[in-house]
């Protein structure tokens, strides 16, 4: 059942919240055990949410456009008194003092979050390998990943867990996941969703965004989460505009560009899908055509740099000295230093490492510097592909869904994942990954819709073109 | 050979903002440690900062005051390093792209020039427990977070200085237009207003900049002198040695008088810098600009000058009722409510600020409101009262919320001016002594002058004190000459 359908069920009276949370706890209960998705489940608390909201529909209140849909949250949303860990041993038994806007505007929307879902460590990986509680697994096929770093969110969905999930993407981190568990994930523009409350991994490109079954529930969680945040200065100030009314005005005469530079590299069968996709939009009446972005060929190096710099800065407070571990040392600097290497994973550490070497004296105008000076010429690449095109098309990621340990032993192999999808973040622009059929392997495979700084609209649109395509063929 | 001191200061001042520079929390010396905190200033894992726009409107007031050039753009930038009372282990600062550049401020007639002024945010405090209040032999740490977050400008001078005197000059003129334009109060000792102090020695004459040291923990202007003079002398009897001078960081020793080099790690410190990625640039408009220009209030120098040009002052004078919060402000008022500027000016640098000094409490919160001085000097303008029971009256008030005239009638205390009161008292004392008066008779000028004081004093005792010295001494040197 779609969280529309719920929704209308749950403020019609037709449905209780609390047997739409019930039915939702009792598919976990049958398989989470398997999957891992959640790090934390808030059961006793989803269910006294439920009967809260069955108690304002019948004093004939409404409780919202998310009435009595289940949520689930990424480990890494600030949640008032419920844990909140990263994944990571670091933040073992902290419970925020506060909780996220997101999650705030989920439940004033009457969203009832049903637990917190396993990430790679601190959303650093790509397959959720790195998370220090044990992997999830794919529900689609549970030898494999489910990507990441949000891959909890993404099996949340695709196992029927929630019908919503919210989680973040830095780098792909939304959308590389779920185009491996065969689900909508979105990541908006910069600055259209507040941070405040989502614990910083690289602040300039970390974006909030949800995962759905279905582009129309995507577009409903996401209006309800968008908009101005006094408290996050990088919010954009301009009240947003929903995407779900105009869902359906569909793509006739819009220009669509295939990003030929983000086509290398990619497994024939993920390719063969994305052509499939654009020849679904030019049968719905858009003009296709091949588009070029040539500096999102440095878009990866660059993000590599930026993205682990602006993480050594964020991740310095995790010392000990105030909440999270603590391991005793002689003094402050070693129990600094005892407490950060017992509680952080490899993978944290290499990027705090190579972040930090990013910005030393010396060394910054050659890394950090330089990576600036690519993430400014995307900018430009892109602004120019835009003239031309309304919306970009791409695959989300070079493959379908790898098996377990196939790209742990070589971090490079791993980073290469997020080839697809790390220049939308450089750019601050809108992306999204829609499920368009299966590999070779069985696997779902995504394609990715790109648009510029506050085109959701458009983009959301495309996505429903390519959806209908999907389910019809 | 001869040595030539160049110093350059860096001043960080706390602002008297409502609340803290990224978050609502309350700005306020002295509270019970930790309770003004919030997920914000304590750099809680998800908490993002959000200017606080007064702090922009205190940094265009100084770029006013000082006249600082304030670009269009400037941007935070974060220092990283790892401190126990730094809560995210970063400092949100300004680094090359500053709020203010390229100001200036005249102290004794000499321009000395300001690199730059920029903001950012205060640490937490760390007290030791154990060990002598001492970081390396403590037992542990306790640490106060209530001054994390609150907002901090940094104003850099250029090494423009020669001597102790001078930087001492120029942190006093400086606390003064700060004072002026109402951005802080200015504490030294409370910490409010911090000074470290670049020094270096160059052979006289010559423009290149020596080896400096940089010299911390002086909180008072008294302290920041000695500290800049045994500093000066230390490296001069270096050069003169022809002794390498080291760059370091030194800590004056108040107590010895002297200053230690401190602990310095392998290496310099690499902080780090980066834009601060949560913070847009700061780009104050046109109308916060308009503002600033608006609110400009009289700076000390020319307040100094109208004061000793109104009042016909001297400039000691002017400068102690500039130099003390809240002092020049008092006495204005008094003048406004009708006391004459040399006699308001007289009375609050003597006995006024005395009182002050004495008790240590500020001249907002003092009983006797400027009217009421006003009220004081005219009664002993107009011959109701002499200087001695003015003062009376006056220390009477300093104590109590009293009217000056409420005290005068309560203690019948008039000034006694009768031709025929007086002349009694006089020829009672005369009488009585008749030893000084022969003197007086026999003696030259110099004795006669003495004997005339000696007598007058008697008179006066025995009027109480309220003897009209108008009408008295005339009226003794004509019985006197009588005699």
């Amino acid at each position: 059942m779609s969280a529309e359908a719920i929704a209308a069920a749950v403020r019609t009276g037709e449905r209780t919240a609390r047997d739409v949370i019930d039915e939702h706890l009792a598919a976990i209960a049958a398989r989470d055990a398997e999957l891992h998705v959640f790090n934390h489940l808030a059961a006793d608390q989803a269910r006294a949410e439920a009967d809260a909201i069955d108690a304002a529909v019948a004093r004939g209140e409404d409780p919202g456009p998310l009435a009595g849909v289940p949520v689930a949250l990424k480990d890494n949303l600030c949640t008032r008194g419920v844990p909140t860990t990263c994944s990571s041993r670091i933040l073992d038994r902290w419970r925020p003092p506060y909780t996220a806007t997101v999650v705030e505007a989920v439940g004033a929307a009457g969203g009832i979050p049903i637990g917190k879902t396993n990430l790679d460590e601190f959303a650093m990986g790509s397959s959720t390998e790195n998370s220090a509680f044990g992997p999830t697994r794919n529900p689609r096929d549970p030898a494999r990943v489910p990507g990441g770093s949000s891959g909890g969110s993404a099996a949340a969905v695709a196992a029927g867990f929630a019908p919503l999930a919210l989680g973040s993407d830095t780098g792909g981190s939304i959308r590389q996941p779920a185009a491996f568990c065969g689900v909508v994930g979105v990541k908006p523009t910069y600055g259209a969703v507040s941070r405040y409350g989502l614990i910083a991994f690289a602040s300039s490109l970390d974006q909030v965004g949800p995962f759905a079954a279905t582009v129309a529930d995507a577009a409903l969680l996401l209006d309800v989460i968008a908009g101005p945040d006094p408290a996050d200065s990088t919010s954009v100030r301009e009240a947003w505009t929903p995407v779900l009314p105009t869902l359906g005005e569909g793509v006739s005469g819009l220009r669509v560009g295939i990003v030929k530079e983000l086509l290398d590299d990619i497994d024939a069968d993920v390719l063969a899908r994305v052509h499939g996709a654009a020849d679904a939009l030019a049968a719905a009446g858009a003009y296709v055509g091949e588009a070029s972005v040539p500096a999102v060929r440095h878009g990866l190096a660059a993000y590599y740099l930026i993205a682990p710099a602006e993480a050594s800065s964020n991740l310095a407070r995790y010392d000990g000295v105030r909440y999270g571990l603590r391991v005793d040392g002689r003094d402050v600097a070693d129990m600094n230093a005892r407490t950060r290497d017992a509680g952080f994973g490899a993978e944290v550490k290499r990027r705090i490492m190579v972040g930090t070497y990013a910005l030393s004296a010396g060394y910054y105008d050659a890394y950090y510097g330089q990576a600036q000076r690519v993430r400014t010429l995307v900018i430009r690449d892109f602004d120019a592909a835009y003239q031309d095109f309304d919306v970009l098309l791409s695959p989300t990621t070079p493959s379908t869904a790898f098996a377990f340990g196939e790209k742990t032993g070589d971090p490079l192999s791993m980073y290469l994942s997020d080839v697809c999808t790390t220049p939308t973040n450089l750019a601050g622009h809108p992306a999204m990954s829609v499920p368009f059929g299966t590999g070779a392997n069985g696997m779902p495979v995504g394609v990715q819709v790109l648009a510029p700084a506050l085109g959701e609209s458009t983009m959301f649109r495309a996505a429903a073109v390519i959806e209908q395509a999907a389910s019809s063929s | 050979m001869s040595w030539e001191a160049v110093i350059g200061l860096e001043v960080h001042v706390e602002l008297a903002t409502m609340t803290k520079l990224f978050c609502g929390c309350r700005n306020e010396f002295g509270a019970e440690p930790n309770t003004n905190i919030c997920p914000v200033c304590l750099g809680l894992p998800g908490s993002l900062p959000v200017l606080n726009e007064r702090v922009v409107e205190f940094a265009l007031r100084l770029g006013e005051a000082l006249d600082f050039t304030v670009p269009t753009q400037s941007i935070f930038h974060r220092k990283n390093y790892f401190y126990p009372d730094m809560p995210k282990d970063y400092q949100v600062s300004q680094y090359d792209e500053p709020i203010c550049v390229d100001g200036r401020l005249a102290v004794d007639g000499v321009e000395i020039g300001i690199e730059r002024a920029h903001m950012e945010e205060d640490t937490g405090k760390t007290t030791h427990v154990g060990g002598g209040g001492r970081i390396h032999d403590a037992v542990h740490s306790l640490v106060d977070y209530n001054r994390a977050g609150v907002p901090l400008l940094e104003i850099v001078s250029h090494p423009d200085m020669r001597s102790a005197g001078q930087a001492r000059g120029y942190v006093s003129e400086l606390r003064a237009v700060l004072q002026a334009i109402g951005v802080s109060d200015v504490k030294m000792e409370e910490g409010s207003m911090r000074v470290d102090a670049n020094v270096s020695v160059r052979q006289a004459g010559t423009s290149e900049l020596g080896t400096k040291v940089e010299v911390k923990n002086m909180n008072s202007l008294r302290s920041l002198g000695r500290a800049i003079e045994f500093e000066i002398d230390r490296q001069t009897e270096l050069a003169d040695a022809e002794t390498r001078i080291v760059q370091e960081t030194r800590h004056w020793d108040e107590a010895d008088g002297v200053t230690h080099a401190m602990r310095t790690k392998e290496g310099s410190q690499d902080y780090r810098y980066f834009p601060e990625p949560d913070l847009v640039p700061v780009a104050p408009d046109d109308e916060m600009r308009a503002r600033a220009r608006a609110s400009a209030t009289e700076l000390p120098t020319a307040r100094r000058a109208r004061l000793v040009e109104q009042w016909g002052i001297n400039e000691p004078d002017a400068e102690v009722l500039l130099g003390v919060s809240g002092l020049a402000d008092y006495a204005e008022a008094a003048v406004a409510a009708g006391a004459a500027g040399a006699d308001a000016t007289k009375w609050i640098v003597g006995d006024v600020l005395g009182f002050l000094n004495e008790t240590g409490a500020p001249i907002t919160e003092l009983p006797l409101r400027p009217d009421g001085l006003a009220e004081l000097l005219v009664l002993l303008a107009d011959g109701s009262l002499n200087r001695n029971l003015a003062r009376e009256v006056l220390a009477v008030c300093l104590a109590e919320p009293k009217r000056p005239r409420a005290v005068v009638d309560e203690r019948g205390l008039a000034q006694v001016s009768d031709e025929g009161e007086l002349g009694a008292l006089i020829d009672a004392v005369l009488v009585g002594n008749a030893d000084a008066v022969a003197d007086w008779r026999s003696g030259d000028d110099k004795a006669k002058k003495k004997k005339r004081g000696f007598l007058f004093g008697e008179v006066m005792k025995s009027a109480k004190g309220a003897g009209d010295p108008k009408v008295l001494g005339p009226l003794l040197d004509e019985r006197l000459g009588a005699e």
